[in-house]
Parts: structure tokens; sequence; C-alpha cells
């Protein structure tokens, strides 16, 4: 992505509001410990049909369509599971922008993180791509620039907004672990000041399984449970 | 300072540093990990020759892949899950990191385990690769779900590059009318803000309804939240939330504790971006008719689209879940029942399905299935003699996992199967290609399965 300006080609059309994620990548496809292969699972059931064959009239399946490099959905896309895979699955597809009126947040957050630019645009500017998409024979070109911030069309154009930080992961792909590394002192320093005004919260995860160990799982947590009966 | 929200004011104390207008570095008290959002977590930090930051801050669990049939131990055939199940205790010994793994007694859903052992301490901040990661905001805590790269972040840094949220205030006064639940309440809730009604907020409950909630109720109330698109959800601690956590945390100095989570709440005059307000006393069963959880109507209601013709959404739904305009569904077969996940697999649910099944039989021709949230919840319901109810009923009494909630292991409902299920999303294809789904309270799943038609629960006479 680095150094990215303009991201340009073949638009689809999915006009389904709450396309989840579930949709976008079914289970089936998570079953991996890499990133790997998730172009294949991409809108498995809207592609396929329950054979595994092609559905020749979805757009993605069209040969005009082969090269799409955008896509334009409806409101909410990406809303539900929190699972990365959905970015992955459509970045290893070939799309590198999604229009919509808007997105489901971890999906949002996941395509910043992914330099895979989530557009979001108001309704009735994402009604009118969809409208001149449907009224034009041949596959609808769109161009996105980062630069200037716009989406352009042979028929219209629209500005968008990017918060700056999203902008520049985009254009030059920022190591954002490796940045807030730069923090560790602080980030300790913190740590230090929150636990000493809140020691139950040092090392919880670690202090709660040992607990758990050490008085016998099954006969600690009928107590447990006993306590807070009472 | 000026007046602040519960939600400001767990942000504020998490805040490490503050990087620009909208963002600031959150520090993450509790971080949970499953096996198939972490994987590739724990690859990129190795990749990058990085290491865990605070491992003591971390817990994993395998919950999502696990088989649920009831054999001991419990082996996952499926050869590319069994990896990811390795891989995670792999990871989790590698890192120092605890992890109740496949076949540890207590092992269950990741939202399930955490509070039910007292990890989940009020004004916390709780992150997960998982979405329903607001459930926690039932005990005050500030949980949601992150992305796999947001995860490797959090392990590097015990921090979250966080974009604070808009705040949003829904008050539900009267109280639940009976044969209603927290269930009920927030599908309710969701059908009438719409699915995408607090998508950028953090939504804080408050009022009489759900402070009269026990905290497993609140907990099903925060878990859905996120399926009206909330950032997080919150409940102010009240006693009941903090007897709840002191009974399952025995460590904690509950003086100090006590005098830290009473302040844990909104001042008087904290603004909100937007408000809503709830009156549970006229709350009926609800039932979701559609594909999408704001796709939901009271049980004695009818689908939509009856006066002139549906919308698109709304037609596409109707036909996947092969229904018309303007019916009743009451009456519908179902096949399917499945009583379980971490909206609707804890003890207080197992109880009310139990209540409507004693003395009852799963209906012919329907296959009924109950999965505990946890191995603690499975001995507790056998302790007390539900298991023994539901297997006499002939419900398939089965291991703690996720199931047929996301159907990622063997629990799959086949294509034009109609599931009456406890879960929290009727997605197309959710629980199987082609499957449908039609959410509700544990009780109504029940009556569900006893009745082999989608019921209302207030109709069946209770047996002695
Ligand atoms: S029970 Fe369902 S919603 Fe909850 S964590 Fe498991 S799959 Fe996700």
């Amino acid at each position: 992505m680095s150094g990215t300006r303009t991201i340009e080609g073949i638009a689809a059309v999915i006009d389904i509001d709450n396309l989840d994620t579930d949709q976008i990548m079914p289970k089936q496809f998570l079953r991996g410990i890499d990133k790997s292969g998730l172009d294949k699972g991409l809108l498995w059931d809207l592609r396929f049909d329950g054979a595994g064959s092609p559905r020749p009239d979805f757009v993605l399946n069209r040969p005009e369509w082969a090269q799409t490099r955008i896509l334009i959905g409806g409101a909410n896309f990406g809303c539900g599971s929190s699972r990365e895979h959905a970015v992955w699955g459509l970045q290893q597809f070939g799309i590198g922008a999604v229009i919509a009126p808007g997105f489901g947040e971890i999906f949002q957050s996941n395509a910043v993180n992914n330099g895979l630019l989530a557009l979001a645009l108001a309704p009735q500017e994402v009604r009118a791509l969809v409208a001149e998409a449907a009224r034009s024979s041949a596959p609808l070109r769109v161009s996105v620039d980062l630069g200037d911030l716009t989406v352009r069309t042979p028929e219209s154009c629209f500005a968008f907004h990017l918060a700056a930080r999203h902008r520049q992961m985009l254009q030059e792909g920022i190591d954002m672990i490796g940045a807030t590394l730069k923090l560790q002192q602080e980030i300790a320093a913190f740590a230090e000041r929150h636990w000493a005004a809140r020691p139950w919260l040092r090392d919880v995860g670690r202090r709660v399984r040992q607990r758990l160990d050490q008085t016998g799982a099954a006969a600690t947590n009928d107590e447990i449970i006993a306590r807070s009966e009472r | 300072m000026s007046s602040r929200s519960l939600y400001r004011k767990i942000v504020d104390a998490h805040t490490v540093s503050v990087l620009d207008e909208q963002h600031v570095l959150l520090f993450c008290d509790l971080h949970l990990m499953n096996e198939y959002t972490s994987p590739q977590a724990f690859a990129g930090l190795r990749a990058a020759g990085r290491s865990v930051a605070m491992p003591g801050q971390n817990l994993a669990t395998v919950s999502h892949i696990i088989p649920t049939h009831a054999v001991s131990p419990r082996v996952i055939r499926e050869p590319a899950s069994s990896l990811q199940a390795r891989n995670l205790a792999a990871n989790c010994e590698r890192h120092g990191i605890a992890l109740f793994d496949t076949n540890d007694p207590l092992q269950g859903i990741e939202h399930v385990i955490a509070p039910e052992h007292g990890m989940i301490r009020p004004g916390m901040v709780v992150m997960c690769g998982d979405s329903h990661t607001t459930t926690y905001g039932a005990l005050g805590a500030l949980g949601f779900g992150i992305g796999t790269s947001e995860v490797e972040h959090v392990l590097a840094t015990q921090t979250l590059v966080y974009r604070r949220a808009q705040e949003m205030r829904v008050r539900v006064d009267g109280s639940l009318p009976q044969g209603t639940t927290a269930k009920d309440l927030i599908l309710m809730i969701i059908s009438r803000i719409g699915a995408q009604g607090a998508r950028g907020f953090v939504v804080e409950f408050c009022g009489d309804a759900i402070l009269a909630l026990s905290v497993e109720a609140r907990f099903t109330l925060c878990n859905m939240a996120v399926e009206a698109g909330a950032r997080g959800a919150l409940i102010a601690p009240d006693e009941t939330a903090v007897s709840y956590v002191l009974a399952r945390a025995p460590d904690i100095d509950s003086a100090a504790a006590c005098a830290h989570w009473m302040q844990l709440r909104s001042d008087h005059d904290a603004s909100f971006d937007r408000e809503y307000s709830f009156d549970a006393s006229s709350l009926a069963p609800q039932v979701s008719w559609g594909t999408s959880p704001d796709q939901t109507i009271p049980i004695d209601g009818l689908t939509p689209g009856s006066v002139g013709h549906p919308d698109a959404g709304t037609a596409r739904a109707l036909d996947y879940c092969g229904l018309s305009p303007g019916m009743s569904l009451q009456g519908l077969p179902v096949q399917i029942v499945f009583i379980g996940s971490c909206t609707n697999g804890r003890i207080e649910d197992l109880r009310a399905a139990a209540a409507v099944i004693r003395g009852r039989r799963v209906a012919h021709g329907v296959r009924a299935l109950v999965v505990p949230g946890s191995g603690a919840v499975q001995k507790q319901a056998e302790d007390e003699g539900l298991a023994r109810v539901f297997v006499e009923a002939g419900f398939e009494w089965r291991r703690p996992g996720c199931s047929m909630c996301l159907a990622m292991n063997d629990d799959l409902a086949e294509p034009g199967e109609r599931c009456a299920s406890t879960t929290n999303r009727n997605f197309e294809g959710r629980q199987g290609r082609g499957a449908i789904t039609h959410l509700m309270s544990p009780a109504m799943a029940a009556a569900a399965a006893v009745t082999g038609r989608i019921v209302d629960v207030r109709t069946l006479e209770v047996l002695p």
C-alpha cells in the first residue's frame, strides 16, 4: 500500500444492508492459523450454490467483473463478528476499497489496520452510484483519490472524509505496534500507577488461573457458586 | 473537572496518552483470546521478533471449534481445527499466558468463564478478538471486540490505539412482566433502534427495570448490545454487581475495591449524545423473524410488509426465512432447538428452560440440544438435577462450547431447517447454510422444543 494515492478500477454493486462478516467470510474458512487462501471463501454463499457451483448471475462471477477492485455495498457493511478474515479475504480477492453508507465498527478498524479503504458516503450518494452502475451496460469504473479525498465516476464526483491518521496509514502503511512500543516506558509507568490504586487488577488473568489450579478446579467452582447464591 | 459519564471515567482512567483529538492509547486490564482470531496475531508477533508485554493480563480458551458431544476426553477430529487448538496451547505456553484448554474441566465460552471465576471487575477495560465482549458491561467493565491486528497490538503493548465513542443512554423503567426476560428486552430494544442504531456509541443502560435484573440477565442484555452496533455497553455497578464479583474473587481487598467501585457511575448532570427511554411493563416475549437481529417482533405480532410491498431488504429476509409479509410466527414448526451460547448459556438460563420442560417431552421430529456455557455451568446444572430434566425430556445434554451459535464445530443445522435458538445472531447461514434462525429466550426455546412450534410460552400450562 506504500505511497498509494489512488484506488481505481471496476466497481461491483452488492446492494444488501447489514451484510455481516459471517456472509463475507463464512465459518468454514476460519480454520487456518495463517491468513492464506481466504479469497476462496469470500462471499461464499452469494458466489456459490449449495453444490459449490458458481452462481452465474452473481456480479462477481460475471466475466466483465473479473477485475473488480471496488465494492459498493449497503448500510452497516461488515457488521457482526470481529473476524478480520473478512478484510483479508476482500484484499486477497483484489478489493482495495469498499464504498458504503456505513460500516460495522470492528470491520472498519480491521480495514484501517490492513490498508483496505472502508469509504463512507452519504446514503443518497451511495444510491446515486448504485443507480449509475445499474444504468450503464458495462461495469462502472470508479476512481478514489486519497490526495484530494474524492470518489469519481464518469457521471459524478463525491468528497469523503478520512481521519488524518487513517489517511497516513493507508498511504504509508505505518507500523502501529512499532509506534506504540516507543511509548513502552510510559505504558509501564502508567501500569504501576494504575495497579497501585487498584491492586486487584495486577496479573488478574494469571492469578485467577492459579487460584483455580491450587484449590482444585471443580470443588472451587461449587464453592464459588454457593457463595454467590447466599 | 466537568461532569463525566461512567464511560468517560473508565476511558480517562485507562488513558496512557492522548494521541490526537479522537484517539487515545488505552490500557487493557484483561485481554481474552480464543483459538481462531488469535493465531495470526501470535504469528505476527513472532515474525517481528516481539514478545508479549504483560502475560499476566491475558487469558485464552478453546471455545469456538470444540466438539460438544458427551464423550471424554474431548477430541477435535477436524485436522485444521485440531491444529488451531494445539497452536493456541503452544502460544500460551511459549508466552506464559493462562489457558483453559480443550479438556480443562472449566473450559467454556470466553464470555461465560471470565466473569464466573471473578476475572471481570468493575471499572476494568477488557478486550477480546470477539464482538460479544460487550457482555462485561453488566459488571460496569468496559468490554469491546477487536480484530486480529489489534490482538497483536494488545499482546505486544497491553494497550490499544482507541477512538473514543459517542455516548448513548438507554433508560428502561417499569418491571418485566411474567414470561419475559432480559433477552426479550434487548431484542425489543434492538428492533426499535435498529441493527446500526447504536453504531459508534457506547450504551449505558439505566432505570428500575435494569437494576432489578440479576447479573446473569445483565450479561444477556449487554452481550447483545453489539447487535445494535454498539461499541460497548455499561451498567453502573450496584450492590448486586459488587456482591457477584466479590463472591468470585476472594483475593480482593473488598473495602478498598468497593470504595473505588462505588464511584463508578455517571455524574448526575453528565450529558449523552443520544438518549432513549423504554417501558418494560408492556414487553411481550420476542422472536426474530428475519436475518438481522433487529428483524424481531413480539410473539403476538406479525411479520412486516402487510401494508403495501415490503422493501427489498425485508423481502429478501422473508424469502430466506420462508415467510410471507403480515404473518404470525405462532404455530410455525421448528426442526431444531438450541439452548446455549454466551447470550443464554448460563445457569439461570438453563433453569428457566428446565422449568418449562419439566414433565414434558421434546416434540416428535424435533432435535433439541442444550450446550452449557462452561464446565462450571455444566457441573452445576448436573448437581441441581437440571441435566436430568433435559435428558428425560429428550434433549441432548452436551459439553460446553459455542456449538451451534456459529456452527464452527460439527453442530450444524441443515438447509431449510428452522431453529428456535437462544443465541444472538440470525444471520443468513450462521447456523448452517440455508438454516433459518429464530432468536428467542431460553423459556421460549424450551416451549418450542416441547410443542415443536414457535409458541407463546405464557400460554403453556405450568405443570406441577
Ligand atoms: S457463543 Fe456465539 S457469540 Fe458467543 S463467543 Fe461463541 S460464537 Fe461468539
